[in-house]
């Protein structure tokens, strides 16, 4: 029971991105498609898992007042794996995504998570709630991504449906990210609060 | 003219807040106030400037000797999180009121994405010393621009009657888009 809240918390009461407004960086930057949402989202949520299992293992060897720099390292390796296999397997969105892939190693979630929740509960919990934290993150980003490539390029998951050049090419770009992602928070409260 | 491109392109056209979207948690974060705003800036172009030359010679005068270049993530962070515990010390002694203000904010610069980005986006664009240093200085002054046009806009929003679900985050992300779209009309002009 208690696992089951720690894994569903993640995904609308407390969602990385539209509630505790949580890496915002990736969440625009990435969002130019919906594949391109996922991939990204995966990407961190693979982090995140991993790093909460490591730390939540390894936390009573972890003097207290060097713990902030002993994570970073922890989640930095897993970055430099993800990185490392992204290049090797799948390049194209590897290529696409940039420089926010080395970038989730200062994810505020990643270490956020690290810090309230990994150091502080039993393994199997960190995986749990890092799971459900990793995938509401994925899930914030499809459905962002979504919505911009929808009204960008007329296409959901690249399948189009609409002519070419007939989308609003500013969601594609910078400030549509903004725009788009103000406006589903906005829906949120919206329905939060009725 | 070489590094006047650099620093017009790093400031208007790519501005890194608005068009590279790194930094975003501290640009929503601390916006709300014109004053600590200005502090944030000082802060970050000190240690974006510093973190950029320190982890560009580490980078070529160590990884790449020892062709260990993909220790880059895990070293250029563990130098930028020791910086800010620096210059957190130093704030902390010559100016304790900005220090007061900055509060949470200033260890969050170690997990802020602009610091890091620029840090590996000059390695990625090979640039050397001074191009880096002068790309780092332009890239902060290019957030603080950025930042403080924000915060002024967002004094101003506080006043106004938004819609009970646009209050507060959601407005702020609708007009940080209509900045953004304004610093679109740069495109093009190096």
């Amino acid at each position: 029971m208690n696992n089951w809240v720690n894994f569903t918390k993640g995904f609308i009461k407390e969602n990385p991105v539209f509630v505790l407004l949580l890496g915002m960086c990736p969440t625009l930057g990435t969002t130019t498609s919906a594949i391109n949402g996922a991939g990204m989202g995966l990407a961190t949520a693979f982090v995140l898992i991993m790093s909460n299992l490591v730390i939540s293992s390894v936390k009573n060897f972890i003097p207290d007042k060097v713990r902030i720099p002993a994570f970073i390292v922890i989640i930095a390796s897993f970055v430099t794996i993800v990185d490392l296999l992204m290049n090797a397997y799948l390049p194209a969105l590897h290529e696409q995504l940039g420089l926010f892939i080395p970038l989730i190693v200062v994810n505020c979630i990643v270490l956020g998570r690290a810090e309230s929740f990994a150091s502080k509960n039993g393994v199997w919990a960190s995986i749990v709630d890092g799971l459900g934290m990793g995938l509401g993150f994925t899930f914030a980003l499809v459905l962002l991504g979504g919505a911009r490539e929808i009204l960008g390029s007329g296409s959901i998951f690249n399948y189009k449906f609409i002519g070419d050049n007939d989308g609003m090419l500013v969601f594609i770009l910078a400030p549509g990210a903004f725009i788009a992602l103000g406006y589903i928070i906005a829906i949120i409260n919206k329905f939060k609060k009725a | 003219m070489e590094y006047f491109v650099i620093v017009i392109g790093a400031i208007f056209v790519n501005n890194i807040l608005l068009a590279k979207f790194l930094g975003v948690c501290p640009f929503l974060g601390v916006s709300n106030k014109i004053s600590t705003s200005v502090g944030m800036t000082g802060a970050v172009i000190f240690v974006m400037t510093i973190a950029t030359i320190v982890t560009w010679l580490i980078y070529n005068y160590l990884l790449v000797p020892l062709d260990i270049k993909y220790l880059r993530t895990i070293s250029f962070i563990l130098v930028i999180a020791a910086l800010v515990q620096m210059v957190e010390i130093i704030l902390k002694k010559v100016s304790p009121s900005l220090y007061q203000a900055l509060g949470v904010f200033l260890p969050l610069i170690t997990t802020n994405c602009a610091v890091l980005g620029v840090a590996l986006l000059v390695i990625d664009n090979n640039m050397n010393l001074m191009q880096s240093s002068v790309f780092a200085v332009a890239n902060g002054v290019g957030f603080g621009l950025a930042l403080i046009i924000f915060a002024g806009l967002r004094e101003h929003l506080d006043l106004m009657n938004v819609p009970k679900g646009m209050k507060g985050i959601p407005a702020a992300l609708v007009t940080a888009g209509i900045l953004a779209m304004a610093f679109m009309g740069f495109t093009g002009m190096v």
